[in-house]
């Protein structure tokens, strides 16, 4: 197996218990042979001692005790899979409305995101949820998962149907990248072979659209940054100078000799040297984590941006943001939050709410704008010093926030700069 | 030269993990390192070493003993403090039990598993440490997929499933009140496989009991466990020699062997491509009970 050459790709699973999403995974776990055997006589025992025919394959998926007596799924599960090609982690995120925070958190890191349509009952509200967190939080690709294909004969028209039904309101959404495959888990229609039940399916199977969808551009490549994470000095005999600046790419391609600005500062000088264990590299990218030595012996400190100086990102203390709400207590307007963006962090005022968005028919409502749990909206931030941002659509590093209660220190929104 | 700027997934998990580990030293204040001689805690090392380079790894390593380890395991561990220069500190469950601390279980299948999390957590009050950095992986068994990468323990060194924090980005959240702290699981999308084929890329020494070799075990409920003082064996669980090697590497009491004849790590890859079986079937620990794992975890064994 040729595994220096293996891709890593991400993807997040949401759904209903009930449109078949944990057998799907449980499937692809299966077929890929991802399954050992030990996991394979837990899973059959189960499914004798809950009294169920065959083996549950839905049953691998389940993780926390509480939610295997309850029958749910309470979070975001991480899954891997590999095949020669290219390597899976899975973000498995129950699909409730109540569960928008965890299909947000397992969205934020995917290439791809995995919606679940059961055929005979088409597009329903979830699918539209789905498809509008990918979409707000720029996963790339969009795979349509038309599924149970076998309890409605592996009718085209169903397929048709449901493919048209979703383009109809997909083109209000910002998704670059959607492909549709009619399968069935249960049965394994289309997941890793191809199915002789449809042949009039002439795209790919589930397995070889995951294999080969092009990662390649997800990262940006364009807009040199990097924030500064930790400052490493060795003060040793050896490197008694040294001072390197360590970090990972949030974007952009760095090279040796690059004229860079460093923010806050605004000081220019050159990139003398981009170091790492194995020796000196001659450039770094995304999502490369290395270290980087200015030319000259400026003093910069953790939450510092080393960026390109004929590239620079917006510099300001107000900010526009989409934000999700996580937390059982509700947001406080004008209530002040530390917020996490990049390596750096500060405090924040939240000074308005737009409006709340209402993820089932996109309405923005500008008169209730209690932003309880799992609600999203857009709000207006005020920061205690500047931040270094994109705009979240060019770079999902560097436009991403988090905002933590600073009496329960817990992680209240995630946010995603307008 | 890397023509189109993408990474294979091993240098992808590893930037990942380099990653939270430089996290760890910007947002604690007294980190430690939970070593325990196994691979995972060997690549965590590893990767430690890289992200701080050419600086020495800023925080110390920590090892429970139980007092059952394979000498193996002590002869690499010293080795490679000598090597990298970390700082190490040892937590002695037999000091525990001689200073009357902790009591020893008793009978057949007498592991020291409890009394290492009672030791690790009064070593963690000793030396006030706010992050424990651990080599535990989420394709192990449950509830391990839940895991995040700062797993947030309260006072008591508890794991709450439902007082976790969501981690989205890069973003990590590690702010604690005082009292409480953080393990960091710098290897959370690492699998077996991944592990191996990077230890083997990037040309990782690793302990001899982790490769073929000749040794005396016996059979016990179909594992293979070592034929040494530390386990008590019936009558009819006759020693015999045999080549074998472990997956895993723990306390003796509770590590199962393997007939194998994988002599080096390419064959060790080829041998875990064609398993059909986890790596934590061949621990004893794990097969108390099917929730063995979580309840552990709650205690704040990892």
């Amino acid at each position: 197996m040729d595994y220096k050459h293996s891709e890593l790709l991400r993807f997040t699973t949401a759904g209903n218990v009930d449109d078949g999403k944990s057998t799907l995974i449980g499937r692809l776990l299966y077929d890929s042979k991802s399954i050992f055997e030990d996991q394979l006589e837990a899973v059959q025992k189960a499914s004798e001692r809950r009294g169920e025919e065959g083996v549950n394959l839905a049953l691998l998926t389940d993780g926390l005790k509480a939610e295997r007596e309850q029958g749910i799924t309470i979070d975001v599960a991480y899954r891997y899979f590999s095949t020669p090609k290219r390597k899976f982690i899975i973000a498995d995120t129950p699909g409730h409305t109540q569960y928008t925070r965890n299909m947000v958190t397992g969205a934020s890191t995917a290439n791809v995101a995995l919606i679940l349509v059961d055929a005979r009952t088409g597009i329903v509200e979830q699918t539209r949820r789905h498809a509008f967190i990918a979409s707000l939080l720029q996963i790339p690709h969009l795979v349509i998962c038309i599924n149970k294909m076998d309890l409605v004969d592996f009718s085209e028209e169903v397929y048709t149907n449901i493919k048209e039904e979703f383009e109809k309101f997909s083109y209000k959404l910002d998704v670059k990248d959607v492909s549709f495959i009619p399968i069935s888990a249960l049965k394994g229609d289309n997941i890793v072979t191809r199915s002789e039940n449809t042949p009039w399916y002439g795209g790919g199977t589930l397995l070889y659209t995951l294999e080969n969808v092009h990662i390649g551009s997800d990262h940006n490549f364009i807009d040199a940054r990097f924030p500064v994470q930790f400052v490493i000095r060795p003060n040793n005999d050896e490197f008694h100078d040294y001072r390197g600046y360590a970090g990972r790419v949030a974007g952009g391609i760095l090279k040796k000799g690059d004229e860079v600005t460093l923010l806050p500062s605004g000081f220019t000088t050159k990139i003398a040297k981009i170091d790492s264990h194995g020796g000196e590299l001659a450039e770094a990218f995304p999502p490369m984590s290395v270290t980087v030595l200015l030319e000259d012996d400026y003093d910069l400190s953790r939450g510092d941006m080393i960026v390109r100086t004929h590239n620079q990102p917006n510099v300001s203390q107000d900010l526009e943001v989409m934000i999700c709400w996580f937390n059982e207590r509700p947001l406080q307007l004008n209530g002040k939050y530390a917020i996490l963006h990049t390596t750096q962090e500060a405090r924040c005022i939240i000074k308005d709410i737009r409006y709340r968005l209402d993820i089932n028919t996109l309405h923005r409502d500008v008169d209730d704008t209690t932003i309880r749990m799992n609600d999203i909206a857009r709000v207006v931030l005020r920061t205690t010093k500047p931040l270094f941002f994109d705009s979240y659509r060019r770079n999902r590093i560097t436009g991403s926030i988090i905002l933590v209660d600073e009496s329960t220190n817990e992680t209240v929104a995630a946010g995603m700069i307008i | 030269m890397d023509f189109n700027y993408n990474l294979n997934h091993l240098k992808e998990l590893e930037a990942e993990s380099m990653f939270v580990l430089r996290e760890v030293a910007a947002q604690f204040e007294n980190p430690v390192l939970l070593f325990s001689g196994g691979k995972d805690s060997i690549l965590v090392t590893y990767l430690a070493m890289k992200a701080f380079y050419p600086a020495r790894i800023p925080f110390p390593l920590l090892h429970i003993d139980t007092g059952h380890n394979f000498q193996e395991t002590l002869d690499y561990r010293d080795e490679l403090v000598e090597r990298t220069g970390a700082r190490l500190i040892v937590g002695s469950v037999q000091e525990a039990i001689d200073q009357g601390r902790v009591v020893e279980e008793k009978g057949l299948n007498a592991s020291r598993n409890f009394l290492q999390t009672a030791v690790l957590l009064e070593s963690m009050e000793k030396g006030k440490y706010d992050a424990a950095i651990g080599g535990a992986r989420r394709d192990e068994r449950k509830p391990a997929p839940k895991e995040r990468f700062f797993s947030h323990r309260d006072e008591f060194g508890q794991w709450d499933p439902k007082n976790q924090r969501p981690e989205l980005w890069n973003l990590f959240n590690g702010k604690k009140n005082i009292g409480e702290h953080f393990r960091i699981f710098p290897i959370s999308n690492w699998t077996e496989l991944d592990v191996w084929q990077y230890l083997s890329m990037e040309g990782v020494n690793l302990p001899s009991l982790y490769f073929a070799h000749q040794r005396e075990v016996f059979e016990r409920d179909g594992m293979l466990l070592a034929a040494s003082e530390v386990i008590q064996r019936r009558p009819t669980e006759i020693p015999f020699e045999t080549t074998v090697r472990f997956r895993t590497i723990g306390d003796i009491t509770c590590t199962g062997a393997v007939k194998s004849t994988a002599g080096t790590i390419d064959d060790v890859i080829d041998e875990i491509a064609a398993s059909r079986v986890t790596e934590r079937g061949t621990r004893a620990d794990d097969k108390r009970s099917e929730t063995a794992m979580e309840d552990r975890k709650k205690q704040g064994y990892f």
